[in-house]
């Protein structure tokens, strides 16, 4: 069975645009994101899933924007988010007048949304967006402990990222002219792998990256094998969010199958905070992580030019509290899409 | 990747980052031994106007007041942090369970968010507190008739 | 010496009580809820059988303020109401007992919710 998708004809990633709280503004990447909430987080909202919703508000209302484009000219919306029955995407996204897809694949959910834009885009559509969210403090309420609650973090824990990023992807080049658009480099959709529910027998829920490194190497293997490429061709690939476990297991896993990465892998919840100053033990997590730093880092790494061919691998591990609780392990999923770079 | 899941649990567990136990054992000795200390020095003080019983159930009523306090105003996680089951174990951990679990369902209203979820993580302990007694009540008056 | 000895055997004993359940955390994943309620019941037992009273006698609240204070104060709540009403005492007795620590903490818990709103983590 062919695994590998080209996509028929470009997609290109016309605008995106990043919100995070402060942990992120304070990270290594802090400078690079398009919008930075208040300073307590909370978006000027009463509750916790407000404050996401409004953050997907807010990152697609900015896309569009840099886009020079309406809701209205959009053909669909792809989101989703950490909360139950996406309702950070459905709440979030309600005041635009577009067709919506509510999407879940934990933090893999911007590479799901990514995929999907592109494969509508270059068949029955022309233009759709993807958006993803998760906020600290309502992934903590959802799946850990209340805020205040006075506990101790496991070291393979991870951290959810305050953030939403949204992307608007189309098909048709002239757009491009419309947006003000000064002859940089354009990232293009142009391959694409949809990732398998693999469960590796990870009870931890402290432990993700372990539950979804075997995913992403399966993912890349599948790749790998089918598309002819070595990992020299790339300038980077980058998984969303194995932290510091599941990265360094990513490269166990893909080594022993004669697939070395390590010389181009990035990890975005490795590179969205300062591990040695700011206490995140293993690293960024959540559908914020990967969709932010593919904002702030990658894409904005191909249109300065330092970045012309890359594989995005969306990593997430579909973690449910009641199955967790009823003894079951937790299966992981990664998805990729290939980014090149392109002159339009 | 051939690897079964037995086999591969086994390898991310031991891999895995183990917990700073022996800075995190010195810090719950440290702190938990504060606060009985304290505890300690409010006993004391309170019996001398109240009976040791009541002296002791005063010191208790302080100190989940504080930590209800320090919880509200959102210090108490930032020690808890460090200090572990030096703020845990100490009847500070119980009040700051029941009012986090209380602050943290004000969204949902006060009757089936505050009023229910209160008892999130406190429920169990009073529980089987209570239970372990019930049990140890019949043993216990089983017992008492036997030696008659 | 004698003014401060109390003091220090508090803070010895009620600190090794934080440490044994540090060390099931950080050894045996047993999560926070699962070692209060182990701490509570462990209290209850040992209460009963009575060796906790001689560490009370010599720890003070080094032994009362952990929750295996608590704990104890069920037990002996319980026997108590046994020993003055027969059998009734055992649905009695240890709610009784606790009853200012648990309607301080829900009290005190809901007055908090009252009050304040809930932070982002640090």
């Amino acid at each position: 069975m062919e695994n590998l998708i080209r996509i028929p004809k470009p997609v290109y990633i016309l605008s995106s645009a990043s919100v995070v709280g402060q942990h992120e503004k304070n990270g290594p990447l802090g400078e690079y994101f398009d919008i930075v909430g208040d300073k307590d987080d909370t978006f000027g909202c009463d509750t916790w899933e407000k404050s996401e919703s409004e953050m997907q508000r807010l990152a697609l209302s900015r896309a569009l924007n840099y886009a020079c484009m309406k809701d209205t000219d959009l053909e669909a919306i792809l989101a989703g988010d950490l909360l139950n029955q996406c309702a950070g995407s459905s709440y979030g996204l309600v005041s635009f007048e577009t067709p919506f897809l509510g999407l879940f694949g934990a933090c893999s959910t911007a590479a799901e949304a990514l995929l999907l834009s592109s494969l509508l885009c270059s068949s029955h559509m022309t233009r759709c967006a993807a958006v993803s969210s998760s906020h600290n403090a309502s992934a903590e309420r959802q799946f850990r402990y209340p805020l205040e609650y006075g506990g101790q973090r496991a070291p393979t824990a991870q951290w959810t990222v305050t953030g939403s990023a949204a992307f608007i992807s189309t098909s048709c080049k002239d757009d491009f002219a419309q947006a003000a658009h000064n002859g940089e480099p354009v990232p293009v959709i142009t391959e694409a792998v949809i990732g398998k529910s693999i469960d590796a027998g990870i009870t931890d829920a402290n432990n993700m990256g372990a539950a979804m490194a075997p995913a992403a190497a399966d993912t890349l293997l599948r790749y790998f094998r089918e598309s002819g490429m070595q990992p020299s061709d790339f300038d980077i690939i980058m998984t969303g969010d194995l932290g510091f476990e599941g990265s360094s297991i990513l490269c166990d896993l893909t080594a022993t199958e004669g697939l070395d990465i390590s010389a181009v892998h990035c990890d975005g919840g490795l590179i969205i905070y300062n591990r040695e100053t700011q206490d995140k033990h293993a690293g960024g997590s959540g559908c914020g992580c990967s969709a932010v730093v593919l904002a702030a880092q990658a894409l904005r790494g191909i249109r300065t030019g330092q970045i012309a061919n890359m594989l995005f691998i969306g990593t997430g591990a579909l973690m449910n509290p009641t199955a967790i609780q009823q003894g079951a392990s937790i299966p992981g999923i990664a998805h990729l899409i290939r980014i090149t770079a392109d002159i339009v | 990747m051939q690897m079964d899941k037995n086999s591969y649990k086994k390898y991310a567990d031991a891999r895995a980052k183990k917990s700073p136990c022996a800075k995190n054992c010195v810090c719950a000795f440290l702190f938990g031994g504060l606060i009985c200390a304290i505890a300690q020095g409010l006993k004391e003080l309170y019996m001398t106007f109240l009976k040791e019983d009541d002296a002791g159930t005063l010191v208790s009523v302080t100190l989940i007041f504080i930590a209800a306090l320090l919880t509200g105003v959102g210090i108490f996680d930032r020690i808890a942090k460090h200090a572990g089951a030096g703020t845990l174990v100490p009847i500070t951990g119980f009040s700051n369970a029941v009012a986090s679990s209380a602050l943290d369902a004000k969204g949902e209203g006060f009757v089936l968010g505050v009023g229910a979820k209160i008892f999130t993580i406190a429920g169990p302990v009073i529980l089987y507190g209570i239970t372990a007694g019930a049990i140890y009540g019949v043993i216990y008056y089983i017992v008492t008739l036997i030696m008659k | 010496m004698d003014i401060i000895l109390p003091y220090l055997w508090a803070f010895i004993i009620g600190g090794l009580l934080c440490v044994i359940a540090q060390i099931l955390i950080d050894k045996t994943k047993l999560t926070p809820a699962r070692i209060l309620v182990s701490y509570v019941v462990a209290g209850v037992i040992l209460g009963g059988c009575g060796i906790y009273k001689y560490l009370i006698d010599f720890a003070g609240a080094g032994a009362t303020t952990p929750l295996t204070g608590f704990g104890y104060l069920i037990a002996k709540g319980i026997r108590e109401e046994v020993e003055k009403n027969g059998l009734m005492g055992v649905l009695t007795g240890g709610i009784t007992a606790a009853a200012a620590g648990i309607a301080a903490a829900l009290i005190f818990g809901l007055l908090v919710a009252i009050c304040f709103r809930d932070k982002r983590k640090q």
